[in-house]
């Protein structure tokens, strides 16, 4: 890899299926090469110290801390933020519908890390029972405490139940 | 953060060259969970960072000749909770990393990372010294291997050199007739360090004494430690629970911590007390093989 005299780098990274070749410097964090460099702003920077989940993102397929990255360190990989979970056609991934229909956030400011983090879960464990919803879930905080709501969203897109069932206030 | 250029090694020979080049402005890079944190908080300051994740292999987990297991540096804590190897030879290690802090932590930092740091209240390091582990090096004058009793020197310091770098941590596979008991004492949140952790690994012998033992502890001194005087009142005696407790006491004694949320000194000698006191009734308990 090529440094150019003010010290930048190329990077070649594909996001949510689109390739992006860019100039950055070696310092820069791939949540800020996110939110600031391409856009995505639904990737958020809460604590910025690995803790709350906010900023959680996929790096071929693994869960991952968007804020602990440094944007080189996924050099030639694959990143999945919550821009790309619903299909190319804009409907929702079932986990996305499953939050709307059974209250899966209240402020909101937590859900992108939350939809992340489930879709890693049903990636490795396609039928998760509570506590296992519960154990994977530990890492993505939400202030709001709505934890009955994001666990019984995950739940419901489990068993296939679609929207409604008594959830919409 | 002051900006640095970044070096993705393609070579652990090509990482020994460029550390040696750059001397102390140099910094290595593993999984970044705590390297990224210590970059924004200033306290690391590198003109400098050689990434390893491009070392081709470093992260190979395998089982070589001598039925030893070898988990290279870059293997991530996930991996390792994870790979078959680990669980059938070591299921105390896979139970022990599978314990550290979240999914999105473990699917990023390392097990070279996580011992090169020498942050004391990390949780590999106890049961990886129950296990008598080695750590492989690879640095300017060459490759060597440090038993990792010997490896942690104080808080965020090792027994590497300067420009070394740590490739592999190799460990043992124990017969089937060893047991372990693990510990990690939570009292805030699962996703917590621990208070304290306990390592506890006994060989019985067939006369009902104890033929050898460890007794690791992390998070209670400057090093992660064994408790060589609380295993010296074991080892060769059958045990009872006022030799057990005779030895907890020994552990309690041994500790050095500190300070913090989670917990005064006094607070967490005790707490060193009760667990390994625990630990070691689990490890000998008649009917359970813990992992």
């Amino acid at each position: 890899m090529a440094a150019s005299a003010d010290g930048r780098l190329a990077l070649r990274v594909t996001v949510n299926g689109t390739l992006h070749e860019l100039t950055i410097p070696g310092s820069r964090l791939l949540i800020d090469l996110l939110r600031d460099d391409l856009g995505l702003t639904g990737t958020k920077k809460g604590c910025a110290i690995g803790v709350c989940g906010a900023c959680s993102v996929l790096v071929d397929g693994e869960l991952m801390s968007a804020c602990l990255l440094l944007a080189l360190a996924v050099q030639g990989r694959s990143v999945t933020t919550v821009e790309g979970l619903a299909a190319p056609d804009g409907s929702l991934s079932a986990l996305q519908a499953a939050f709307i229909a059974h209250g899966g956030f209240q402020c909101g400011i937590c859900t992108p890390g939350q939809l992340v983090a489930a879709t890693a879960l049903l990636a490795h464990q396609p039928d998760p029972d509570e506590a296992e919803v519960r154990a994977w879930m530990t890492g993505n905080l939400c202030r709001c405490t709505g934890y009955l709501g994001i666990v019984a969203s995950i739940r419901a897109a489990v068993i296939g139940e679609g929207p409604a069932a008594g959830a919409g206030e | 953060m002051r900006p640095f250029s970044y070096v993705p090694a393609a070579s652990l020979e090509e990482a020994v060259g460029v550390l040696a080049r750059h001397g102390d402005e140099a910094h290595l890079l593993a999984g970044g969970t705590s390297f990224v944190l210590l970059l924004q908080q200033g306290l690391v300051d590198p003109g400098v960072v050689v990434g390893l994740s491009s070392v081709p292999g470093l992260n190979t987990i395998e089982r070589d000749g001598a039925g030893q297991l070898r988990i290279g540096a870059m293997a991530t804590l996930g991996r390792i909770e994870g790979d078959p190897l680990v669980r059938d030879a070591l299921p105390c290690l896979s139970e022990v990393v599978g314990r550290v802090a979240t999914v999105r932590i473990r699917n990023q930092a390392t097990i070279g990372g996580n011992l090169a740091h020498a942050d004391p209240a990390q949780d590999p390091p106890p049961i990886l010294l129950a296990l008598d582990a080695v750590v492989e090096a690879i640095g300017p004058s060459g490759r060597r291997t440090i038993p990792l009793d010997s490896f942690f020197v104080d808080v965020f310091e090792t027994a590497l050199a300067p420009g070394e770098i740590l490739t592999a941590v190799r460990v043992a596979a124990p017969s089937p007739a060893i047991r372990f008991a693990t510990v990690k004492f939570l009292p805030r949140t699962v996703d917590d360090f621990a208070t304290v952790t306990v390592a506890v690994r006994i060989d019985p012998s067939p006369d009902g004494r104890v033929a050898d033992l460890r007794i690791a502890l992390g998070a209670v001194a400057p090093v992660p430690l064994r408790a060589v005087a609380a295993e010296n009142a074991i080892r060769g005696h059958v045990p009872d629970e006022a030799l057990l407790a005779g030895a907890a006491e020994l552990a309690r004694d041994a500790v050095d911590p500190f300070d913090d949320v989670r917990g005064s000194a006094d607070y967490k000698r005790e707490m060193t007390r009760v667990w390994t006191l625990r630990a070691l009734r689990r490890a000998l308990a008649p009917s359970e093989r813990v992992a």
